[in-house]
């Protein structure tokens, strides 16, 4: 096992345990925020910031062993990006459908009182 | 392996943990259908990156293919669910 350079292991713990917080406020918004169409919002925090925090931790550790640069990371990082939106759009026209299916209002009328909760 | 970054690892991996039980909550919870599709996704996301966590910890690059074909799955999955969900079936 090859040691790392000092300055590169508290850059990489910084980066890890940040995208544990980050991961961690998108469990709390997927359990705590009150609709459907909120919540939505929630992991995006984690297949974004998180994946990113990670991926740029896993490159500066890669890299750092002596091995020249290390970037086939961000082969996750543009696969999450393209698929990560498609999966949000194609689950909310769903929601969308099932909610007015069963009778919602869906989006509110304006000036009902929906926008200032 | 320096004890700050095992440490920060550990902690890393207790952190998304939790973050994984919670999201299981959801799953068992949801009130919609919607709600646990969303959550599923959720889990496949945090174990991706736990994987890259382990990829650091064990010092492999093996765990890249491993984390790169779960966020295949989890793509196919959720959109076939999703599919599912807005048309009752999945292949037309």
């Amino acid at each position: 096992m090859t040691l790392l350079a000092p300055w590169a292991e508290v850059v990489v713990a910084l980066l890890l345990v940040a995208s544990g917080g980050v991961v961690l406020l998108a469990a709390l918004g997927l359990l705590r925020l009150p609709d459907f169409f909120l919540r939505m919002h929630a992991p995006a925090l984690a297949s974004t910031l998180a994946a990113w925090i990670v991926t740029l931790a896993s490159i500066v550790h890669f890299s750092s062993r002596g091995g020249g640069l290390s970037l086939h990371t961000w082969l996750i990082i543009i696969v999450l990006s393209i698929t990560a939106p498609v999966t949000t759009i194609v689950l909310a026209r769903a929601a969308l459908f099932r909610r007015r299916q069963a009778g919602d209002a869906l989006p509110p009328p304006l000036g009902s009182g929906q926008r200032n909760r | 392996m320096s004890a700050l970054l095992s440490v920060a690892i550990t902690v890393t991996l207790v952190l998304y943990a939790l973050a994984m039980g919670i999201g299981l909550l959801r799953v068992m919870r949801g009130p919609s259908a919607q709600d646990r599709v969303l959550a599923v996704d959720f889990l496949y996301v945090v174990g991706m990156l736990a994987m890259l966590v382990l990829a650091i910890r064990y010092d492999s690059e093996m765990y890249f293919e491993g984390a790169l074909l779960m966020v295949l799955f989890g793509f196919v999955g959720s959109v076939a669910l999703a599919k599912f969900l807005l048309r009752g079936e999945v292949i037309e």
